[in-house]
């Protein structure tokens, strides 16, 4: 296992390499010059020139590829053409916001998902099937800018119950330790924060978790249905054990597999970031960031973003391989197979 | 009695139609004694099983009749009530050992789970329980196979350890569905020869059910013949290989090959096919494929008659229409 798990971190190199020459070509073939953007429209052609060669975009595209990949290598992802800051502060100081989200989001994802999934199979063709499915046709189909909108209108305009935008109130922010709020809080012992924190989540949480969501219950759905009908079913039935038990230590337990890739799928895409439920939130995270610096040809910012993602994306595929051998006796990753 | 089956009636509603799986059947079984359902696929005899199990699924429905067991109904029980006897006293082997366990659980966590469902022990003696009975079954070195899971097995141990499972809270009545059916014939015979020596062991019944003769000759002592649902002919043992009642019996038997015939004659086979069960031909829903079809055979339906202690569903043997014999 242990072997196998190396090999896998090993193997990222070559991800890495590949995801970094796709971006790093791109930015500089689709993106327009930064040096009018960062200089403003009224730059003289002198200025701009003199921008581009301190900023090495004069080199040719080996040396400049060169240049990034060798400073990447010692944790030097280069500064923003913006706000002159590493882009590593510039990454980390976002990147919690979009992780919070993140979990929380997949984990509404994750229970409520699972659970209406294995309600609608058990209880199949009943009125509760119908609706849930209903839901997660609802969920799927709907924009989650829109769905965003529509929650802000009503919890936070009409019942003015949560707050709609930011991340928490800005007297009340914690000390940074982790970036997360929510364990900071808890850290500085501060509920008022913790509670305000939360408050803040719920609402973007929730826009973001119904799609995961409605994905993970037809997953499920479809999961369970399957594995109830297999004969160890049967025989668990057989044994007098109740109905409970049968779905729960029997059912779920086999039907889990698939819904534990769909869960690691989406959960890698959300900490990706995401760019709609952010703008439309105020979230100050990674995805909507990164779309303003592309807009803005800031180079080593984007190339920066892309690369954590990519290897945050495999990081969390490996997680789910590894549950799965958990999850699944059958599964071994021996040398042969890896 | 242990077991009284009353008049049990099985149907699957299904969009085109109602199938009738199981029409109107009648049979007992003792203490201790083996019975074997004989029938080909689709004549109601895993449907009967799993009837008495209380483990239909959507859309079969019971729709009538009694299923007595040591005089309680099962079929008024509730499911609380059904799952206090299911893998207690009553218990089941299934057709499919390659599928019948699950591949995420241990063996040991399998049988402990229904030992320790019905009996009040702890975890240690449960495990010891469960590696006596692997021991039992004869699967060799069970402390250690005990830990294994389904796949790390063959398909015959499999079957052992569904056996064992079955076995492990001493029912009164164990149903075995085909379990010899998907093992190769060497292996057929020691899972036989299991059933046997465990019916010895713990005093119990078998309600054995197979499409295959050589099983039932080996193993039963009593057996009942069953075509599209209805039980056409029971009888002991003895006096059904001896002295064959049922025209469908007799073409089953026929068509037996034998070791030592020696003549170039191709083997007999019964003609015609099952009937379709939405659309079953009026009166003995074998006459379309009997050789010794009657002119009421196609419009009546027989009833079982009893005949010196053998039991046949067949007009041949009706006093009323002796005489009568005139082939089609």
């Amino acid at each position: 296992m242990l072997k196998y798990i190396i090999k896998r971190i090993l193997m990222l190199i070559p991800v890495l390499i590949g995801v970094s020459i796709i971006v790093f070509l791109i930015m500089r073939v689709f993106s327009p010059d930064p040096a009018p953007i960062v200089l403003g429209q009224h730059a003289t052609q002198i200025s701009v020139e003199a921008w581009r060669q301190a900023n090495g975009l004069n080199d040719p595209i080996f040396l400049q590829y060169f240049h990034f990949i060798s400073g990447a290598l010692t944790g030097d992802l280069g500064t923003s053409f913006y706000t002159k800051m590493p882009v590593i502060k510039e990454i980390f100081s976002r990147f919690p916001a979009t992780i919070e989200l993140a979990m929380v989001s997949i984990i509404l994802a994750s229970l409520f998902g699972i659970l209406i999934g294995v309600v609608s199979a058990v209880k199949k063709n009943s009125i509760f099937d119908n609706a849930g499915m209903l839901l997660a046709l609802v969920g799927v189909s709907m924009p989650i800018f829109w769905l965003g909108i529509l929650l802000i209108i009503f919890f936070s305009g009409t019942l003015h119950w949560l707050p709609s935008s930011g991340r928490i109130n800005p007297l009340l922010q914690p000390g940074h330790v982790t970036g997360f709020y929510l364990v900071d809080s808890l850290i500085a012992g501060d509920m008022d924060a913790f509670i305000d924190a939360l408050r803040h989540l719920v609402l973007p949480a929730c826009a973001l978790a119904m799609y995961s969501m409605a994905i993970i219950t037809r997953m499920t759905r479809s999961s369970m249905l399957e594995t109830l009908q297999q004969d160890y079913i049967r025989t668990a039935r057989a044994k007098g054990i109740s109905e409970g038990k049968v779905i729960g230590k029997h059912a779920l337990r086999n039907g889990l597999i698939p819904i534990v890739t769909v869960i690691g799928l989406q959960l890698g895409s959300l900490l990706g970031g995401a760019v709609l439920t952010e703008t439309v939130f105020s979230w100050p995270g990674i995805g909507a960031y990164t779309v303003a610096c592309i807009l803005k040809s800031d180079f080593p910012v984007v190339q920066g973003v892309v690369l954590l993602i990519a290897f945050v994306f495999v990081l969390v595929n490996l997680i789910v391989d590894v549950i799965y051998a958990f999850l699944d006796p059958r599964i071994k990753y021996s040398k042969k197979e890896g | 009695m242990l077991l009284e089956v009353k008049n049990l009636r099985t149907e699957f509603k299904l969009k085109r139609g109602t199938v009738r799986a199981v029409d109107d059947i009648s049979f007992s079984i003792d203490k201790g004694e083996i019975l074997a359902i004989v029938g080909e696929s689709g004549s109601g005899k895993s449907v009967t099983s799993l009837s008495i199990m209380g483990l239909l699924q959507n859309p079969g429905r019971i729709v009538g009749g009694e299923i007595l067991f040591n005089s309680q109904n099962l079929l008024k029980m509730s499911q609380k009530e059904l799952q206090k006897i299911r893998g207690n006293k009553i218990s089941m082997i299934f057709q499919e050992p390659m599928t019948s366990l699950n591949p995420v659980w241990r063996i040991k966590d399998q049988i402990m789970e229904n030992i320790m469902t019905h009996m009040k022990i702890s975890k240690k003696d449960a495990l010891a329980r469960t590696i006596e009975m692997l021991d039992t079954v004869g699967i060799p070195s069970p402390a250690e196979r005990a830990y294994d899971y389904p796949h790390q097995m063959s398909g015959g141990m499999r079957q052992r350890v569904m056996t064992a499972m079955a076995l492990s809270c001493e029912p009164e009545l164990l149903i075995a569905d085909e379990p010899t059916t998907a093992l190769d014939v060497t292996i057929q015979a020691q899972i036989l020869e299991l059933l046997y020596r465990m019916r010895e062991k713990f005093h119990m019944a078998v309600l054995l059910i197979t499409h295959d003769l050589g099983v039932v000759s080996e193993a039963a002592d009593r057996v009942i013949v069953m075509y599209c649902g209805k039980i056409v002919e029971e009888a002991d043992v003895k006096s059904l290989f001896a002295q064959p009642l049922h025209p469908y019996t007799v073409g089953l038997m026929r068509s037996i090959p034998q070791i030592d015939d020696d003549s170039d004659q191709r083997l007999y086979m019964i003609k015609g096919m099952v009937p379709n069960p939405l659309h079953m031909p009026p009166g003995c829903p074998f006459s379309d494929r009997c050789d010794s079809c009657l002119e009421r055979c196609t419009k009546d339906m027989p009833e079982l008659q009893e005949i010196d202690g053998h039991k046949v569903r067949c007009f041949l043997y009706d006093k009323a229409s002796e005489g009568e014999l005139s082939t089609k």
